[in-house]
């Protein structure tokens, strides 16, 4: 299957690309507009072959709790919910990035706030890359604009998460989640096996062996010395990432003059935006985050002293334009663009919003 | 005869477990918790099963459990430890994977991964402490306090009319079809002690074994969160605990 071309849902290429790259563990529970995964987990029966574990949890809380037992396990151990199930998530996400815990979340992000709606939105910008659970973390956040980038980012996320003992998110959105498009899963490996997981993540709790002490899963600690200390050492891993991790997309951003910066579906919906704008005359490029955490912060800098203005397109009320202004650093006129509870911005209505806040004022 | 020919190995006839290390315990004097440990190391020394052991700690006052036996421990969020135990067993079948959980947590606050995880028949030993309080926040009600009983936050006498009655999670796990054992035991004489240890080891086979759920619990003291001396505490286990919480098997098969 590996060298064919599938027409898949990117709900679907998630669930197959987990399965070929060799994850020990799935666990979920059903909500639109991502059940796709877990019902194509669960017909995949990859018990069968490859060995995993596919389960249904009782609760979103649950299914984050049995993630921490198997990434505590050292075991490539995901789960995958919509907006407000992330949001129980959150103190589970908060406990797995205290403890320093790999592994993979999936947010194929609905209209909010509350039960809101089941159409696409990209308004948890905030929740993951601000936080979301309590205390200082920060996940690796992964903003695929593609069904192939569905399939891609499980690999990508399993990697840069045990990397740096870190979770890591895949921020997907309705429109990615539901459309069809062409994908090539990657190439089918085989699960780990104990001895190669205890040599990658000597750190695991697998049992303990005579020539190791115990080791001991947590985030507590209530020597507040001891605590600051490892604050400071998850801190210093977070510097890390953000000086190695960067990732990001820039199109027809040579000559640009206008810069519009967006992620996932939006970033598709601004290609067109280019291509309507540049019939006008209008000179205008695409920066698209990949990470939205670590974001790219001096590209965009960079952009602002090459370009008159800058939009951000988003589906929510303006989240991740605070980071781009943050990156600017008030160096270039930075206005925001978006569409709320569901609904999709259009190209025409996008390029009439880029020129009315940014090119005529 | 002098005392290094009495103090030999074929003399031995009781060892701290080899499992228990020399960290000072946090738990109060008197407190059930210390013995139940004990009891936890023995039967994993006596299986010799250290290798392959994993153990999940809850919140509550069990918390630093994981200071106090040398084996693999994850610490849980409260009340989701049947929750990642039933990810580290699923994925590691050959393991033995237990939680060790307060009234607290697997009876208030975890109470859906309890049930759901026993439903399940997750192959996983459940030991569950029932003293009727929260004793690490400072004895505030539980879901187990019993009908009149003082807490910090039933300073009258818990009102069952309008604070709940005492929760007999026991009796509700036993109904389900995942669980092969549910036992209620205690640890407050020698006797007790000695059987409470055999249950705990039949929730460990019978976990290996593949047969389902096992939950041991143990009505428990907490005579500090009780306001009582030790053997005071006991006492007044035996004779309103008890009541409430009778000691025997429920369901084993």
């Amino acid at each position: 299957m590996s060298e064919e071309i599938s027409l898949l849902k990117g709900n679907e290429a998630i669930a197959y690309a987990a399965v070929n790259y060799g994850v020990d563990g799935y666990f979920g529970y059903p909500i639109t507009p991502q059940s796709e995964i877990i019902e194509t987990l669960m017909a995949a029966a990859p018990w069968k072959t490859t060995g995993m574990v596919v389960l249904q949890a009782e609760s979103e809380v649950a299914a984050i709790n049995m993630v921490y037992g198997g990434a505590a396990c050292g075991k490539y151990s995901m789960t995958s919910s919509s907006s407000t199930g992330i949001s129980l998530k959150q103190e589970g996400i908060s406990y797995l990035a205290g403890a320093e815990l790999p592994c993979l979340l999936v947010n194929v992000q609905r209209g909010g706030p509350g039960l809101g709606t089941i159409q696409p939105s990209q308004a948890d910008y905030f929740q993951t890359v601000k936080g979301g659970g309590h205390g200082d973390y920060k996940l690796i956040t992964l903003a695929p604009n593609s069904v192939q980038e569905m399939a891609d980012f499980v690999s990508l996320g399993f990697e840069l998460a045990f990397k740096y003992r870190n979770p890591a998110m895949i921020l997907s959105d309705g429109v990615i989640g539901q459309m069809m498009e062409k994908v090539k899963l990657p190439a089918p490996q085989r699960r780990r096996t104990e001895q190669e997981i205890r040599e990658q993540c000597p750190w695991a709790t697998l049992g303990k062996t005579p020539e190791r002490k115990p080791n001991i899963i947590t985030s507590l600690e209530l020597d507040p010395v001891k605590m600051e200390e490892n604050n400071l050492r998850i801190q210093a891993k977070y510097r890390e990432i953000e000086k190695n991790e960067v990732r990001y997309d820039e199109i027809m951003c040579e000559d640009a003059d206008y810069l519009l910066v967006a992620f996932g579906s939006t970033a598709r919906i601004c290609l067109k935006v280019i291509e309507l704008a540049r019939k006008q005359g209008y000179k205008v490029g695409l920066l698209r985050p990949i990470t939205l955490w670590p974001f790219p912060s001096d590209i965009i800098n960079k952009y602002a002293d090459q370009v008159k203005g800058i939009l951000t397109v988003e589906m929510n009320a303006g989240q991740m334009i605070e980071d781009v202004r943050l990156a600017v650093n008030g160096k270039v006129k930075v206005e925001h663009y978006g569409r709320l509870g569901g609904m999709v911005p259009t190209p025409e209505a996008t390029l009439e919003a880029l020129i009315e806040k940014v090119i005529n004022s | 005869m002098n005392k290094s020919d009495i103090v030999s190995p074929e003399n031995l006839v009781y060892q701290k477990p080899v499992l228990m290390n020399d960290n000072h315990m946090h738990y109060c004097p008197g407190c059930s918790h210390g013995v139940v440990h004990k009891l936890v190391a023995e039967v994993i020394d006596e299986m010799n099963i250290q290798d392959s052991t994993i153990g999940v700690a809850p919140v509550g006052c069990a918390v630093f459990a994981y200071n106090y036996l040398d084996i693999d421990w994850m610490e849980a969020a409260h009340g989701r430890a049947p929750a990642l135990a039933t990810a580290a067993k699923r994925m590691s079948p050959d393991k033995m994977v237990f939680t060790y959980q307060g009234d607290g947590d697997l009876a208030a606050i975890g109470t859906a991964e309890t049930i759901h995880a026993c439903n399940r028949g997750e192959n996983i030993a459940i030991i569950f402490i029932n003293n009727g309080i929260y004793g690490m926040t400072g004895g505030q009600m539980a879901p187990t306090t019993l009908d009149n009983m003082v807490t910090s936050t039933s300073p009258d006498g818990r009102d069952v009319q309008t604070m709940g009655n005492p929760l007999k999670i026991l009796d509700i796990l036993a109904l389900l079809d995942g669980v092969c054992l549910a036992s209620r035991q205690s640890v407050h004489t020698a006797a007790a002690v000695k059987k409470a240890k055999r249950y705990i080891r039949l929730a460990f086979e019978n976990s290996m074994a593949g047969k389902g759920t096992s939950i041991v619990e143990i009505v428990s003291t907490c005579n500090a969160g009780w306001k009582m001396t030790p053997v005071d505490a006991n006492s007044w286990m035996e004779e309103n605990m008890f009541k409430v919480y009778p000691i025997g098997d429920l369901k084993n098969i």
